[in-house]
């Protein structure tokens, strides 16, 4: 047994996820990500099962761990009981635990989420806001939610008279305590850590691609890039 | 049809009967805040309901969790504490707003049950970071289930029913029930991972009728990572595409979501494709009207369409109002507070009928 199938295995997530895979591919079958990218969760499973530490390396390297949507839909599915998107969660967590999630184009991203919903989260508590979902990086969101955006305070406090302030109601602005409290459950369990551990690794990685460091423009070629060789 | 029926009583799952503690969701209030109100007052008004808005919980943080962000032992204690504030209320019956959570609340649930260790780490950094404690809920509902518990009274209280008022014929509802609903933990959700019953419930009971096409479970798209990043997107994009693809032959009057994040991207993604492709999935070259189940119970009920926050739809609702013979006034569709116009948003593909439609785009 190799030393990534131990880290694997501290999760509860790989324990709860795999058992024995009779490699039957219903998971694949099922898959959105599978029908939209080259992605096999099949593949992925059998390969942590074999145990083998150069082949999950290769699987923490790789863009293939990032094309899953999470979605559970192989859960049900699974004939043995196994859930491929747990053994991802896991694969993923350690990816960034051990760096080696910037080796690939799909694994660098996680700093632009860390770095818009993470800090999101410590800032005001919730993982989006309107002021968040700005139209010049959401196109898709249309004419009305431009509208929306531009008429945050009208719209808004048409339901909530507390929106963006004390209070009850959608999109409130939370008290202090309760952002202390959210901060430091993140500083106790580990959560800053990873999101500081993500830093860490984007910015090594980010002047070894030539960048000043992990910076706004490093960001933003992480955000928009696609080199189209996912399918 | 019947095996359908006696397949989703199998799944009978038990909802708690007054005394919620109501936690909010990131993406409904963001962009169905009208809806979480409608919920309250559904609740209060209409049904003579105790429900606690506490404003002190926040997020469940399941968005970071499920793009890998937040670490599993981070959430656990983001969702102990939302128990603990629960219990400091004096309420034991969790409501969640939001079918990512939902799906967070019973994983967590489960895997302290099976993993003892999680839950007593869990407490470990409860205490140690904020001195709380906590009781896990006695009963765990999504909202919608709440509403599909009292969807009988809601119908004896009904004002306009899911029909079409001009020739009596029932509308056509796709509903989609939102992948962590019942995919993570089938037993957690009236009807399980295989025939949800939650929204189809609602739609039959308030006289409509349940379209039933190739794609029904099919994801909505969102997939967490492969929306928030923009380079992704074309996966979100593309399975809500395959979804429409799926239902439009079906002629549906409207789609009924659970989930907040499906509501939003099946009624965004049709903009894009319209925009895009010029393709519409709707009758008359327009779109389908997508709708949370709050807004559909609220327009049941008789609720002003404004005030259930329809005017935030990308996907004009008019044409299901129409349908229905709900009264409304078209004037006041696009007013700030103290009733003042702010002006309306921009036309889009999506809400011309075809004709009209060429005429915009060759323009
Ligand atoms: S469905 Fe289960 S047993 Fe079949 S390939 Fe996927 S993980 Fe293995
Ligand atoms: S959770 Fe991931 S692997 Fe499983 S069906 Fe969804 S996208 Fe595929």
């Amino acid at each position: 047994m190799g030393k990534y199938f131990e880290m694997l295995m501290e999760d509860v997530r790989l324990k709860e996820g795999l058992t024995a895979c009779m490699n039957c591919g219903v998971c694949t079958g099922v898959c959105p990500a599978a029908e939209f990218y080259n992605y096999d969760p099949r593949q992925i499973v059998n390969i942590v099962q074999g145990q083998d530490d150069d082949e999950i390396e290769q699987l923490l390297r790789s863009d293939t761990i990032w094309y899953c949507g999470e979605c559970m839909s192989c859960r049900p599915r699974c004939p043995r009981g196994n859930t491929p998107g747990y053994v991802i969660q896991a694969l993923r967590t350690l990816s960034q635990k051990t760096g080696l999630f910037v080796e690939s184009e799909k694994g660098r991203q996680q700093l632009a989420i860390k770095r818009i919903v993470g800090e999101h989260i410590l800032e005001k508590g919730y993982c989006i806001s309107p002021k968040l979902v700005k139209p010049e990086a959401h196109p898709e969101q249309g004419p009305v939610w431009e509208w929306i955006y531009e008429h945050d305070e009208d719209v808004f406090t048409r339901f909530n008279p507390n929106y963006n302030r004390a209070g009850a109601g959608a999109v409130r602005r939370l008290d202090e305590q309760t952002l202390g409290e959210i901060r430091e459950i993140f500083r106790v369990s580990g959560g800053q850590e990873m999101f500081d551990t993500i830093e860490r690794h984007s910015e090594r990685k980010a002047r070894e691609m030539g960048y000043d460091g992990a910076d706004d423009r490093y960001m933003s070629d992480v955000y928009r890039t696609n080199s189209g060789n996912h399918h | 049809m019947s095996m359908k029926r006696n397949s989703w009583k199998e799944y009978q799952k038990e909802i708690a009967e007054d005394h919620y503690y109501y936690a909010r969701s990131c993406i409904r209030q963001n962009f169905f805040p009208g809806s979480e109100a409608a919920f309250l007052r559904i609740l209060q008004e209409n049904l003579s309901k105790d429900i606690f808005d506490d404003p002190r919980h926040t997020s469940c943080t399941g968005i970071g969790y499920h793009s890998d962000i937040v670490p599993l032992e981070t959430i656990m204690t983001v969702v102990a504490r939302q128990f603990s504030l629960m219990n400091a209320a004096g309420y034991e019956n969790f409501a969640s707003s939001c079918i990512t959570s939902f799906g967070i609340y019973t994983e967590i649930l489960e895997t302290w049950n099976e993993f003892p260790e999680t839950e007593e780490r869990t407490r470990e950094n409860l205490w140690k970071a904020t001195k709380r404690e906590f009781v896990k809920p006695k009963n765990l509902a999504h909202t919608s289930d709440i509403i599909f518990h009292f969807r009988e009274e809601i119908a004896r209280q009904a004002k306009y029913r899911l029909v079409n008022a001009r020739t009596g014929e029932p509308l056509k509802g796709v509903e989609h029930i939102g992948c962590h609903y019942a995919k993570i933990f089938p037993k957690s959700g009236v009807g399980g991972a295989e025939f949800p019953y939650v929204l189809a419930g609602m739609i039959e009971s308030w006289g409509g009728e349940v379209v039933d096409y190739p794609e029904r479970r099919h994801c909505c798209g969102f997939g967490f990572r492969n929306y928030l990043v923009q380079a992704n997107r074309g996966y979100s994009v593309a399975n809500s595409q395959k979804k429409f693809e799926s239902m439009a032959p079906y002629k549906p009057d409207f789609i009924v979501c659970n989930c907040p994040g499906c509501t939003m991207f099946l009624d965004k993604w049709q903009y894009t494709i319209a925009e895009m492709e010029g393709t519409t999935y709707g009758q008359d070259g327009i779109g389908i009207p997508v709708l949370t189940y709050e807004e559909l119970a609220g327009l049941v009920l008789g609720y002003d369409p404004w005030d259930l926050g329809m005017q935030m739809h990308q996907v004009n609702v008019e044409p299901l109002l129409d349908k229905m013979g709900v009264r409304y006034d078209p004037e006041a569709k696009y007013l700030g507070k103290n009733g003042k116009f702010i002006g309306a948003p921009r036309e889009a593909a999506v809400n011309c009928f075809s004709g009209e439609r060429l005429y915009r785009i060759q323009r």
